[in-house]
Protein backbone atom coordinates (compact mmCIF):
# COMPACT_ATOMS: atom_id res chain seq x y z
CA UNK A 1 0.00 0.00 0.00
CA UNK A 2 2.79 2.10 0.96
CA UNK A 3 5.34 1.36 -2.23
CA UNK A 4 2.20 1.73 -4.29
CA UNK A 5 1.52 5.76 -3.06
CA UNK A 6 5.04 6.30 -3.53
CA UNK A 7 5.11 5.09 -6.77
CA UNK A 8 1.89 7.17 -7.64
CA UNK A 9 3.28 10.13 -5.82
CA UNK A 10 6.64 9.95 -7.92
CA UNK A 11 5.14 9.53 -10.91
CA UNK A 12 3.00 12.93 -10.62
CA UNK A 13 5.99 14.60 -8.97
CA UNK A 14 7.95 13.72 -12.38
CA UNK A 15 4.87 14.93 -14.19
CA UNK A 16 4.81 18.37 -12.20
CA UNK A 17 9.08 18.62 -12.40
CA UNK A 18 8.75 18.47 -16.32
CA UNK A 19 8.59 22.10 -16.71
CA UNK A 20 11.39 23.13 -14.07
CA UNK A 21 10.98 26.89 -13.95
CA UNK A 22 7.44 26.83 -13.51
CA UNK A 23 7.72 24.31 -11.09
CA UNK A 24 10.82 26.51 -8.98
CA UNK A 25 8.53 29.68 -9.49
CA UNK A 26 5.49 27.41 -7.47
CA UNK A 27 7.35 25.88 -4.68
CA UNK A 28 9.18 29.37 -3.86
CA UNK A 29 5.67 31.11 -4.07
CA UNK A 30 3.19 28.53 -2.44
CA UNK A 31 5.53 28.99 0.25
CA UNK A 32 5.00 32.49 0.48
CA UNK A 33 1.59 32.56 0.19
CA UNK A 34 1.32 30.35 3.43
CA UNK A 35 3.85 32.63 4.98
CA UNK A 36 1.06 35.34 4.54
CA UNK A 37 -0.61 33.87 7.74
CA UNK A 38 2.63 34.48 9.84
CA UNK A 39 2.71 37.82 8.61
CA UNK A 40 -0.54 38.75 10.23
CA UNK A 41 0.86 37.18 13.60
CA UNK A 42 3.61 39.14 13.24
CA UNK A 43 1.27 42.18 12.11
CA UNK A 44 -0.82 41.41 15.44
CA UNK A 45 1.94 41.35 17.52
CA UNK A 46 3.45 44.72 16.32
CA UNK A 47 0.85 46.35 17.64
CA UNK A 48 0.14 43.88 21.36
CA UNK A 49 1.88 42.38 23.67
CA UNK A 50 -0.49 39.07 24.43
CA UNK A 51 -3.77 38.53 22.57
CA UNK A 52 -6.21 36.70 24.99
CA UNK A 53 -3.53 35.47 27.32
CA UNK A 54 -0.91 34.08 25.28
CA UNK A 55 2.67 35.49 24.22
CA UNK A 56 4.05 36.37 20.41
CA UNK A 57 6.50 33.16 20.67
CA UNK A 58 3.51 31.14 22.30
CA UNK A 59 1.27 31.66 19.07
CA UNK A 60 4.33 31.53 16.83
CA UNK A 61 4.48 27.49 18.65
CA UNK A 62 0.71 27.03 18.46
CA UNK A 63 0.42 27.64 14.72
CA UNK A 64 3.52 26.07 13.59
CA UNK A 65 2.10 23.08 15.74
CA UNK A 66 -1.15 22.86 13.94
CA UNK A 67 0.37 24.03 10.33
CA UNK A 68 2.91 21.64 10.38
CA UNK A 69 0.71 18.39 10.15
CA UNK A 70 -2.19 20.59 8.32
CA UNK A 71 0.46 21.39 5.43
CA UNK A 72 1.00 17.58 5.67
CA UNK A 73 -2.01 16.07 5.39
CA UNK A 74 -2.41 19.59 2.26
CA UNK A 75 0.13 17.50 0.47
CA UNK A 76 -0.50 14.13 1.23
CA UNK A 77 -3.91 14.09 1.41
CA UNK A 78 -5.45 16.92 0.39
CA UNK A 79 -6.18 16.16 -3.06
CA UNK A 80 -8.89 13.67 -1.77
CA UNK A 81 -11.54 16.71 -2.42
CA UNK A 82 -10.55 16.21 -6.23
CA UNK A 83 -13.17 13.43 -6.07
CA UNK A 84 -16.23 15.66 -6.85
CA UNK A 85 -14.32 16.58 -10.23
CA UNK A 86 -13.88 12.81 -10.93
CA UNK A 87 -17.36 12.01 -10.55
CA UNK A 88 -18.35 15.25 -12.88
CA UNK A 89 -15.80 13.79 -15.38
CA UNK A 90 -16.36 9.83 -15.74
CA UNK A 91 -13.36 9.19 -14.75
CA UNK A 92 -13.89 8.27 -10.95
CA UNK A 93 -15.39 4.83 -12.70
CA UNK A 94 -11.98 4.06 -13.88
CA UNK A 95 -10.15 4.42 -10.68
CA UNK A 96 -12.66 1.99 -9.19
CA UNK A 97 -11.94 -1.05 -11.16
CA UNK A 98 -7.75 -0.58 -11.06
CA UNK A 99 -5.99 -2.79 -8.69
CA UNK A 100 -5.39 0.03 -6.17
CA UNK A 101 -7.81 1.59 -3.42
CA UNK A 102 -9.51 4.55 -4.80
CA UNK A 103 -8.71 6.59 -1.81
CA UNK A 104 -4.75 6.24 -2.36
CA UNK A 105 -5.38 7.09 -5.76
CA UNK A 106 -7.31 10.11 -5.03
CA UNK A 107 -4.49 11.27 -2.39
CA UNK A 108 -2.22 10.73 -4.76
CA UNK A 109 -4.24 12.19 -7.86
CA UNK A 110 -2.03 15.33 -9.27
CA UNK A 111 0.27 15.28 -6.18
CA UNK A 112 2.91 18.26 -6.14
CA UNK A 113 6.06 18.01 -4.47
CA UNK A 114 6.11 21.93 -4.20
CA UNK A 115 3.54 22.05 -1.47
CA UNK A 116 6.86 20.59 0.63
CA UNK A 117 7.93 24.58 0.58
CA UNK A 118 4.97 24.97 3.21
CA UNK A 119 5.71 22.13 5.38
CA UNK A 120 9.07 23.55 5.86
CA UNK A 121 7.89 27.25 6.29
CA UNK A 122 5.77 25.59 9.30
CA UNK A 123 8.38 23.41 10.48
CA UNK A 124 10.39 26.43 10.52
CA UNK A 125 8.35 28.51 12.79
CA UNK A 126 7.73 25.59 14.97
CA UNK A 127 11.70 25.00 15.62
CA UNK A 128 11.55 29.16 15.91
CA UNK A 129 9.04 28.79 18.52
CA UNK A 130 10.43 26.17 19.98
CA UNK A 131 13.87 27.76 20.66
CA UNK A 132 12.68 30.89 21.52
CA UNK A 133 10.67 29.55 24.54
CA UNK A 134 11.93 28.54 28.06
CA UNK A 135 10.09 25.16 27.70
CA UNK A 136 10.25 22.14 29.80
CA UNK A 137 12.14 19.71 28.15
CA UNK A 138 10.64 17.09 30.30
CA UNK A 139 7.10 17.57 28.14
CA UNK A 140 8.79 17.94 24.32
CA UNK A 141 8.06 14.24 24.07
CA UNK A 142 4.20 15.75 23.69
CA UNK A 143 5.26 17.91 20.00
CA UNK A 144 5.91 14.48 18.44
CA UNK A 145 2.69 13.20 19.24
CA UNK A 146 0.76 16.07 18.63
CA UNK A 147 1.98 16.44 14.95
CA UNK A 148 0.79 13.15 14.59
CA UNK A 149 -2.38 13.60 16.31
CA UNK A 150 -2.99 16.59 13.88
CA UNK A 151 -2.16 14.49 10.84
CA UNK A 152 -4.80 11.70 11.40
CA UNK A 153 -7.12 14.42 12.28
CA UNK A 154 -6.79 16.63 9.37
CA UNK A 155 -6.37 13.39 7.07
CA UNK A 156 -9.71 12.28 7.99
CA UNK A 157 -11.58 15.38 7.90
CA UNK A 158 -10.26 15.66 4.15
CA UNK A 159 -11.91 11.78 3.87
CA UNK A 160 -14.69 13.00 5.09
CA UNK A 161 -15.17 16.13 3.31
CA UNK A 162 -14.49 13.58 0.24
CA UNK A 163 -17.62 11.88 1.59
CA UNK A 164 -19.95 14.06 1.61
CA UNK A 165 -19.28 14.96 -2.17
CA UNK A 166 -20.92 11.64 -3.28
CA UNK A 167 -23.85 13.62 -2.33
CA UNK A 168 -22.89 17.10 -2.97
CA UNK A 169 -21.41 16.98 -6.20
CA UNK A 170 -23.16 20.41 -6.90
CA UNK A 171 -21.34 22.60 -4.68
CA UNK A 172 -17.58 20.89 -3.78
CA UNK A 173 -16.46 23.93 -2.50
CA UNK A 174 -18.59 23.97 0.33
CA UNK A 175 -16.58 21.62 2.29
CA UNK A 176 -13.25 23.93 2.50
CA UNK A 177 -14.78 25.83 4.95
CA UNK A 178 -14.29 22.84 6.97
CA UNK A 179 -10.78 21.55 5.73
CA UNK A 180 -9.52 24.98 5.12
CA UNK A 181 -11.10 26.61 8.15
CA UNK A 182 -9.99 24.24 10.45
CA UNK A 183 -6.21 24.91 9.32
CA UNK A 184 -7.37 28.89 10.34
CA UNK A 185 -9.01 27.99 13.07
CA UNK A 186 -6.04 26.06 14.75
CA UNK A 187 -3.53 29.18 14.24
CA UNK A 188 -4.32 30.94 16.81
CA UNK A 189 -4.85 30.01 21.14
CA UNK A 190 -8.56 28.93 21.75
CA UNK A 191 -9.11 31.65 24.02
CA UNK A 192 -9.48 33.87 21.71
CA UNK A 193 -12.77 31.98 20.37
CA UNK A 194 -16.64 32.00 21.94
CA UNK A 195 -17.02 29.22 24.58
CA UNK A 196 -19.54 27.24 22.50
CA UNK A 197 -17.38 27.09 19.50
CA UNK A 198 -14.51 25.93 21.60
CA UNK A 199 -16.90 23.46 23.03
CA UNK A 200 -18.20 22.37 19.60
CA UNK A 201 -14.46 21.96 17.92
CA UNK A 202 -13.44 19.90 21.39
CA UNK A 203 -16.54 17.37 21.74
CA UNK A 204 -18.34 17.18 18.45
CA UNK A 205 -15.49 17.86 16.06
CA UNK A 206 -12.05 16.83 17.84
CA UNK A 207 -9.78 19.95 16.61
CA UNK A 208 -8.58 21.18 19.90
CA UNK A 209 -6.60 17.96 20.33
CA UNK A 210 -4.69 18.98 17.14
CA UNK A 211 -2.51 21.92 18.63
CA UNK A 212 -4.64 23.08 21.35
CA UNK A 213 -5.10 20.78 24.29
CA UNK A 214 -1.53 18.90 24.03
CA UNK A 215 0.11 22.68 23.40
CA UNK A 216 -1.05 23.68 26.63
CA UNK A 217 0.81 20.61 28.16
CA UNK A 218 4.05 21.45 26.42
CA UNK A 219 3.49 24.82 27.37
CA UNK A 220 2.78 24.08 31.09
CA UNK A 221 -0.58 26.64 31.23
CA UNK A 222 -4.06 25.68 32.67
CA UNK A 223 -6.90 25.97 30.28
CA UNK A 224 -8.95 29.63 30.19
CA UNK A 225 -12.02 27.60 30.01
CA UNK A 226 -11.29 24.86 32.99
CA UNK A 227 -11.29 21.75 31.14
CA UNK A 228 -9.52 18.74 33.48
CA UNK A 229 -6.13 18.34 32.85
CA UNK A 230 -6.45 14.65 31.71
CA UNK A 231 -7.88 16.20 28.17
CA UNK A 232 -3.94 16.97 27.71
CA UNK A 233 -3.76 13.74 26.69
CA UNK A 234 -6.70 12.16 24.82
CA UNK A 235 -5.47 13.61 21.30
CA UNK A 236 -4.92 10.16 20.26
CA UNK A 237 -8.15 8.49 20.95
CA UNK A 238 -10.06 11.41 19.36
CA UNK A 239 -7.59 11.38 16.60
CA UNK A 240 -8.79 7.46 16.17
CA UNK A 241 -12.29 8.50 16.83
CA UNK A 242 -12.78 10.94 14.19
CA UNK A 243 -10.98 8.23 11.54
CA UNK A 244 -12.86 5.47 12.47
CA UNK A 245 -16.46 7.28 11.14
CA UNK A 246 -14.66 9.23 8.03
CA UNK A 247 -13.17 5.37 7.05
CA UNK A 248 -16.81 4.37 7.63
CA UNK A 249 -18.44 7.15 5.51
CA UNK A 250 -15.70 6.89 2.76
CA UNK A 251 -16.80 2.99 2.18
CA UNK A 252 -20.20 4.08 2.61
CA UNK A 253 -20.21 6.30 -0.06
CA UNK A 254 -17.82 3.97 -2.88
CA UNK A 255 -20.84 1.79 -2.04
CA UNK A 256 -23.41 3.68 -2.94
CA UNK A 257 -21.57 5.69 -5.72
CA UNK A 258 -23.63 5.26 -8.81
CA UNK A 259 -21.50 7.03 -11.79
CA UNK A 260 -23.12 9.45 -13.02
CA UNK A 261 -25.97 7.35 -15.15
CA UNK A 262 -24.73 8.15 -18.51
CA UNK B 1 -30.74 8.91 -58.09
CA UNK B 2 -30.93 7.79 -55.02
CA UNK B 3 -33.30 8.79 -52.53
CA UNK B 4 -30.37 10.22 -50.69
CA UNK B 5 -29.89 12.66 -53.00
CA UNK B 6 -33.65 13.58 -53.48
CA UNK B 7 -33.33 16.83 -50.75
CA UNK B 8 -31.85 18.64 -53.43
CA UNK B 9 -34.12 20.97 -55.76
CA UNK B 10 -33.85 20.01 -59.32
CA UNK B 11 -32.71 22.48 -61.46
CA UNK B 12 -30.20 22.89 -64.25
CA UNK B 13 -27.25 22.57 -61.86
CA UNK B 14 -27.88 19.30 -60.78
CA UNK B 15 -28.03 17.76 -64.29
CA UNK B 16 -24.42 18.93 -64.39
CA UNK B 17 -23.35 18.32 -61.31
CA UNK B 18 -23.99 14.95 -59.98
CA UNK B 19 -23.78 16.34 -56.16
CA UNK B 20 -26.24 17.76 -53.99
CA UNK B 21 -26.43 21.57 -54.87
CA UNK B 22 -25.54 23.33 -51.16
CA UNK B 23 -27.69 25.05 -49.52
CA UNK B 24 -26.54 27.48 -46.43
CA UNK B 25 -27.44 25.75 -43.42
CA UNK B 26 -29.24 28.50 -41.60
CA UNK B 27 -31.99 27.60 -44.33
CA UNK B 28 -31.92 23.93 -44.01
CA UNK B 29 -35.17 22.67 -42.44
CA UNK B 30 -33.87 19.34 -42.24
CA UNK B 31 -31.35 20.69 -39.69
CA UNK B 32 -33.07 21.76 -36.07
CA UNK B 33 -31.99 24.85 -35.07
CA UNK B 34 -29.60 24.15 -32.06
CA UNK B 35 -31.36 26.93 -29.71
CA UNK B 36 -34.64 27.66 -30.09
CA UNK B 37 -34.30 31.22 -28.89
CA UNK B 38 -32.00 31.84 -31.87
CA UNK B 39 -34.01 33.05 -35.10
CA UNK B 40 -35.17 36.26 -37.00
CA UNK B 41 -36.47 38.87 -34.94
CA UNK B 42 -35.60 37.10 -31.54
CA UNK B 43 -33.47 38.93 -28.66
CA UNK B 44 -29.98 36.95 -29.68
CA UNK B 45 -30.77 37.81 -33.51
CA UNK B 46 -31.06 41.39 -32.24
CA UNK B 47 -27.63 40.75 -30.00
CA UNK B 48 -25.85 39.29 -33.14
CA UNK B 49 -27.07 42.13 -35.59
CA UNK B 50 -26.08 44.72 -33.39
CA UNK B 51 -22.08 44.08 -33.92
CA UNK B 52 -22.30 43.25 -37.19
CA UNK B 53 -24.27 45.62 -39.20
CA UNK B 54 -21.09 48.34 -38.72
CA UNK B 55 -18.34 47.40 -41.00
CA UNK B 56 -15.35 46.67 -39.55
CA UNK B 57 -12.36 48.39 -40.20
CA UNK B 58 -8.87 47.32 -39.88
CA UNK B 59 -7.83 49.27 -36.91
CA UNK B 60 -11.23 48.76 -35.51
CA UNK B 61 -10.33 48.08 -31.47
CA UNK B 62 -8.87 51.15 -31.16
CA UNK B 63 -11.36 53.39 -33.08
CA UNK B 64 -14.52 52.13 -32.47
CA UNK B 65 -16.95 54.59 -31.30
CA UNK B 66 -18.22 53.59 -27.52
CA UNK B 67 -21.57 51.48 -28.25
CA UNK B 68 -23.42 51.70 -24.76
CA UNK B 69 -26.08 49.52 -25.85
CA UNK B 70 -23.85 46.64 -26.71
CA UNK B 71 -21.94 47.36 -23.04
CA UNK B 72 -24.90 47.23 -21.03
CA UNK B 73 -25.89 43.76 -22.79
CA UNK B 74 -22.60 42.72 -21.94
CA UNK B 75 -23.03 43.36 -18.41
CA UNK B 76 -26.27 41.31 -18.52
CA UNK B 77 -24.62 38.20 -20.27
CA UNK B 78 -22.00 38.24 -17.57
CA UNK B 79 -24.16 38.67 -14.85
CA UNK B 80 -26.45 35.58 -16.40
CA UNK B 81 -23.12 33.51 -16.78
CA UNK B 82 -22.42 33.71 -13.36
CA UNK B 83 -26.18 33.04 -12.28
CA UNK B 84 -25.77 29.53 -13.39
CA UNK B 85 -23.18 28.81 -10.94
CA UNK B 86 -25.68 29.73 -7.98
CA UNK B 87 -24.69 26.85 -5.82
CA UNK B 88 -21.17 27.18 -6.87
CA UNK B 89 -21.64 31.24 -5.57
CA UNK B 90 -23.53 30.23 -2.16
CA UNK B 91 -20.83 27.66 -1.40
CA UNK B 92 -18.54 30.30 -1.78
CA UNK B 93 -20.38 32.83 0.59
CA UNK B 94 -20.47 30.11 3.42
CA UNK B 95 -16.64 29.93 3.47
CA UNK B 96 -16.45 33.54 3.82
CA UNK B 97 -18.88 33.61 6.22
CA UNK B 98 -16.92 30.74 8.34
CA UNK B 99 -13.46 32.29 7.52
CA UNK B 100 -15.09 35.89 8.68
CA UNK B 101 -16.34 34.46 12.17
CA UNK B 102 -12.56 32.79 12.39
CA UNK B 103 -10.97 36.34 11.42
CA UNK B 104 -13.31 37.93 13.55
CA UNK B 105 -12.71 36.35 16.88
CA UNK B 106 -9.18 36.95 16.61
CA UNK B 107 -9.40 40.69 15.96
CA UNK B 108 -11.68 40.90 18.50
CA UNK B 109 -9.05 39.97 21.33
CA UNK B 110 -6.67 42.23 19.36
CA UNK B 111 -9.00 44.88 19.99
CA UNK B 112 -9.56 43.89 23.74
CA UNK B 113 -5.83 44.38 24.45
CA UNK B 114 -5.79 47.60 22.68
CA UNK B 115 -9.28 49.53 22.53
CA UNK B 116 -9.11 52.05 19.77
CA UNK B 117 -6.65 50.85 18.21
CA UNK B 118 -5.90 52.23 14.58
CA UNK B 119 -8.94 54.48 15.47
CA UNK B 120 -11.44 51.18 15.76
CA UNK B 121 -13.86 50.04 18.12
CA UNK B 122 -14.59 46.39 18.28
CA UNK B 123 -17.91 47.03 16.76
CA UNK B 124 -15.51 48.64 13.90
CA UNK B 125 -13.35 46.00 13.50
CA UNK B 126 -15.44 43.10 13.62
CA UNK B 127 -18.04 45.21 11.04
CA UNK B 128 -14.64 45.60 9.08
CA UNK B 129 -13.80 41.83 9.00
CA UNK B 130 -17.30 40.80 7.72
CA UNK B 131 -17.24 43.74 5.02
CA UNK B 132 -13.80 42.64 3.57
CA UNK B 133 -14.48 38.68 3.42
CA UNK B 134 -17.66 40.04 1.73
CA UNK B 135 -15.43 41.45 -1.02
CA UNK B 136 -13.73 38.17 -1.41
CA UNK B 137 -16.33 37.58 -4.39
CA UNK B 138 -17.45 40.58 -6.35
CA UNK B 139 -13.80 42.45 -5.98
CA UNK B 140 -12.27 38.54 -6.80
CA UNK B 141 -9.39 38.72 -4.13
CA UNK B 142 -8.83 35.76 -5.11
CA UNK B 143 -7.93 36.52 -8.72
CA UNK B 144 -8.83 35.19 -11.65
CA UNK B 145 -12.89 35.27 -13.19
CA UNK B 146 -11.74 36.50 -16.82
CA UNK B 147 -11.34 34.55 -19.74
CA UNK B 148 -8.93 35.94 -21.18
CA UNK B 149 -5.88 33.97 -20.42
CA UNK B 150 -7.64 30.26 -21.04
CA UNK B 151 -8.59 32.84 -24.44
CA UNK B 152 -4.91 33.04 -25.07
CA UNK B 153 -3.41 30.02 -25.11
CA UNK B 154 -5.91 28.46 -27.36
CA UNK B 155 -5.34 31.66 -29.84
CA UNK B 156 -9.32 32.58 -29.76
CA UNK B 157 -7.94 35.69 -28.21
CA UNK B 158 -7.57 36.72 -32.39
CA UNK B 159 -10.88 36.76 -32.65
CA UNK B 160 -12.07 38.53 -29.99
CA UNK B 161 -9.06 41.43 -31.12
CA UNK B 162 -10.74 42.20 -34.80
CA UNK B 163 -14.18 42.63 -32.51
CA UNK B 164 -15.42 46.29 -33.40
CA UNK B 165 -15.01 46.82 -29.70
CA UNK B 166 -12.17 46.99 -27.29
CA UNK B 167 -11.13 43.44 -25.21
CA UNK B 168 -10.14 45.73 -22.65
CA UNK B 169 -14.08 47.70 -22.25
CA UNK B 170 -15.32 43.94 -23.30
CA UNK B 171 -14.25 42.47 -20.23
CA UNK B 172 -14.45 45.09 -18.25
CA UNK B 173 -18.48 44.94 -19.07
CA UNK B 174 -18.54 41.49 -18.37
CA UNK B 175 -16.57 41.38 -14.56
CA UNK B 176 -19.17 44.11 -14.16
CA UNK B 177 -22.39 41.67 -14.69
CA UNK B 178 -20.24 38.69 -13.04
CA UNK B 179 -19.07 41.34 -10.18
CA UNK B 180 -22.72 42.47 -9.49
CA UNK B 181 -24.21 38.93 -9.29
CA UNK B 182 -21.85 37.97 -6.73
CA UNK B 183 -22.17 40.73 -4.76
CA UNK B 184 -25.43 39.93 -4.01
CA UNK B 185 -24.88 36.22 -3.37
CA UNK B 186 -21.37 36.04 -1.96
CA UNK B 187 -21.13 39.90 -0.82
CA UNK B 188 -24.69 40.32 1.39
CA UNK B 189 -24.75 36.70 3.48
CA UNK B 190 -21.70 37.39 5.31
CA UNK B 191 -22.26 40.76 6.32
CA UNK B 192 -25.88 39.28 7.67
CA UNK B 193 -24.24 36.33 9.40
CA UNK B 194 -21.69 39.12 11.13
CA UNK B 195 -24.87 41.38 12.15
CA UNK B 196 -26.68 38.50 13.81
CA UNK B 197 -23.77 36.87 15.54
CA UNK B 198 -21.31 39.92 16.77
CA UNK B 199 -23.42 42.84 15.33
CA UNK B 200 -21.75 45.42 12.97
CA UNK B 201 -21.98 49.03 12.09
CA UNK B 202 -23.50 50.30 8.76
CA UNK B 203 -22.92 53.78 6.74
CA UNK B 204 -25.11 56.50 8.16
CA UNK B 205 -27.97 57.92 5.34
CA UNK B 206 -28.04 58.43 1.61
CA UNK B 207 -24.87 60.22 1.50
CA UNK B 208 -23.15 57.60 3.48
CA UNK B 209 -24.44 54.61 1.26
CA UNK B 210 -24.33 56.51 -1.97
CA UNK B 211 -20.41 56.96 -0.91
CA UNK B 212 -19.88 53.22 0.18
CA UNK B 213 -21.61 52.93 -3.62
CA UNK B 214 -19.09 54.89 -5.28
CA UNK B 215 -16.53 53.62 -3.72
CA UNK B 216 -17.14 49.82 -4.06
CA UNK B 217 -17.39 50.63 -8.12
CA UNK B 218 -13.93 52.39 -7.74
CA UNK B 219 -12.49 49.37 -6.09
CA UNK B 220 -14.22 47.13 -8.35
CA UNK B 221 -12.77 49.03 -11.14
CA UNK B 222 -9.07 48.44 -9.60
CA UNK B 223 -9.66 45.50 -9.25
CA UNK B 224 -10.36 44.61 -12.68
CA UNK B 225 -7.44 46.67 -14.53
CA UNK B 226 -5.11 44.46 -11.96
CA UNK B 227 -6.20 41.35 -12.66
CA UNK B 228 -6.53 42.47 -16.61
CA UNK B 229 -2.90 42.96 -16.54
CA UNK B 230 -2.20 40.02 -14.94
CA UNK B 231 -4.60 38.39 -17.29
CA UNK B 232 -2.35 39.73 -20.40
CA UNK B 233 1.00 38.32 -18.53
CA UNK B 234 0.28 34.77 -20.46
CA UNK B 235 0.66 36.42 -23.73
CA UNK B 236 4.65 36.43 -22.62
CA UNK B 237 4.84 33.76 -20.33
CA UNK B 238 2.84 30.93 -21.42
CA UNK B 239 2.59 29.17 -18.51
CA UNK B 240 0.67 32.27 -16.03
CA UNK B 241 0.32 29.83 -12.90
CA UNK B 242 3.41 31.65 -11.19
CA UNK B 243 2.22 35.25 -12.01
CA UNK B 244 -1.60 34.18 -10.83
CA UNK B 245 0.22 33.07 -7.53
CA UNK B 246 2.36 35.83 -7.05
CA UNK B 247 -0.82 38.41 -7.40
CA UNK B 248 -2.71 36.15 -4.80
CA UNK B 249 -0.25 37.07 -2.36
CA UNK B 250 0.19 40.52 -3.06
CA UNK B 251 -3.96 41.15 -2.81
CA UNK B 252 -4.50 38.88 -0.37
CA UNK B 253 -1.76 40.51 1.88
CA UNK B 254 -2.10 44.24 0.84
CA UNK B 255 -5.49 45.05 0.37
CA UNK B 256 -6.35 44.90 3.94
CA UNK B 257 -8.18 41.09 3.51
CA UNK B 258 -6.62 39.48 6.18
CA UNK B 259 -5.83 42.37 8.67
CA UNK B 260 -6.61 45.89 8.37
CA UNK B 261 -4.04 47.95 6.98
CA UNK B 262 -3.98 50.66 9.61
CA UNK B 263 -1.77 47.73 11.77
CA UNK B 264 0.83 47.90 9.76
CA UNK B 265 2.99 50.32 11.49
CA UNK B 266 5.96 52.66 10.57
CA UNK B 267 6.84 53.79 6.78
CA UNK B 268 5.91 50.03 5.67
CA UNK B 269 2.56 50.87 6.74
CA UNK B 270 1.76 53.67 4.54
CA UNK B 271 3.37 52.53 1.68
CA UNK B 272 0.79 49.38 1.65
CA UNK B 273 -1.55 52.12 2.42
CA UNK B 274 -0.75 53.85 -0.84
CA UNK B 275 -0.41 50.66 -3.21
CA UNK B 276 -3.52 49.91 -5.27
CA UNK B 277 -4.11 47.13 -3.31
CA UNK B 278 -5.37 49.32 -0.49
CA UNK B 279 -8.11 50.48 -3.25
CA UNK B 280 -9.66 47.41 -3.26
CA UNK B 281 -10.34 46.77 0.37
CA UNK B 282 -9.15 48.70 2.90
CA UNK B 283 -10.34 51.69 1.03
CA UNK B 284 -14.17 50.65 0.28
CA UNK B 285 -14.06 49.24 3.56
CA UNK B 286 -13.07 52.46 5.49
CA UNK B 287 -15.65 53.98 3.01
CA UNK B 288 -18.30 51.61 4.95
CA UNK B 289 -17.56 52.17 8.39
CA UNK B 290 -17.18 55.69 7.77
CA UNK B 291 -13.60 55.96 9.19
CA UNK B 292 -12.47 57.68 5.58
CA UNK B 293 -13.48 60.56 4.06
CA UNK B 294 -15.24 59.57 0.53
CA UNK B 295 -14.19 62.05 -1.61
CA UNK B 296 -10.46 61.62 -0.89
CA UNK B 297 -10.87 57.63 -0.74
CA UNK B 298 -12.81 57.88 -4.20
CA UNK B 299 -10.19 60.38 -5.48
CA UNK B 300 -7.08 57.73 -4.22
CA UNK B 301 -9.07 55.35 -6.33
CA UNK B 302 -9.92 56.79 -9.14
CA UNK B 303 -6.29 57.44 -10.31
CA UNK B 304 -5.31 54.04 -9.50
CA UNK B 305 -8.00 52.93 -12.08
CA UNK B 306 -7.06 55.71 -14.50
CA UNK B 307 -3.61 54.42 -14.23
CA UNK B 308 -3.50 50.68 -14.66
CA UNK B 309 -6.69 50.75 -17.04
CA UNK B 310 -4.07 52.72 -19.06
CA UNK B 311 -1.78 50.42 -18.85
CA UNK B 312 -3.92 47.49 -19.60
CA UNK B 313 -4.70 49.38 -23.00
CA UNK B 314 -1.12 49.83 -23.65
CA UNK B 315 -0.73 46.11 -22.90
CA UNK B 316 -3.93 45.48 -25.44
CA UNK B 317 -1.98 47.03 -28.04
CA UNK B 318 0.58 44.82 -27.72
CA UNK B 319 -1.02 41.86 -27.50
CA UNK B 320 -2.78 42.59 -30.27
CA UNK B 321 1.02 42.86 -32.08
CA UNK B 322 2.29 40.40 -30.67
CA UNK B 323 -1.08 37.77 -31.88
CA UNK B 324 -0.54 39.46 -35.40
CA UNK B 325 3.65 38.42 -35.30
CA UNK B 326 2.55 34.81 -34.22
CA UNK B 327 0.36 34.32 -37.11
CA UNK B 328 -2.67 33.85 -34.62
Amino acid sequence: MVSTYILLAWTWARAAMAYRASFALMAVLGTVLAATDVAVILVIFANTTSLAGFSHDEVLFLYGASNVAFCFCDMFVGNVDRISRHIKAGTFDAMLIRPVSPWIQLATDNFSPTRAGRIAQAAAVLAYALAALDLDARRLWMVPVMIVTGVVIFASLWTLAASVQFVLTDAPEVVNAFTYGSGQLTQYPFSVYARDLVRGVTYALPLAFVNWQPGLYVLGRDDPFGTPSFMRFLGPVAAVGLALPAWLAWRRGIRHYRSTGS
Amino acid sequence: MSTRRSQGPPGPAAALNPLPAARPRAHNPALPSADPRAGPRTARHRAITLRRCETIPFHAPFHAPFHAPLYARLVRYGFRKHATYVWGALAGAFTNSVFGVLRAYVLIALWEARPGLAGYDVTHAVTYCFVTQAFIGPMQLFGGGLDVPERIRTGDIALDLVRPASLQLWSMAEDLGRAGYLFLVRGIPPVLLGAALFGVVRPSGFAGWAGFAACFLAGWAVGFAWRYLVALSVCWLVDDRGVQVGSLVLTTLLSGMMIPLPLVPGPLGELVRALPWAAMAQAPADVYLGTAPPLETLAFQASWAVALLALGALGTRAIRHKVVIQGG
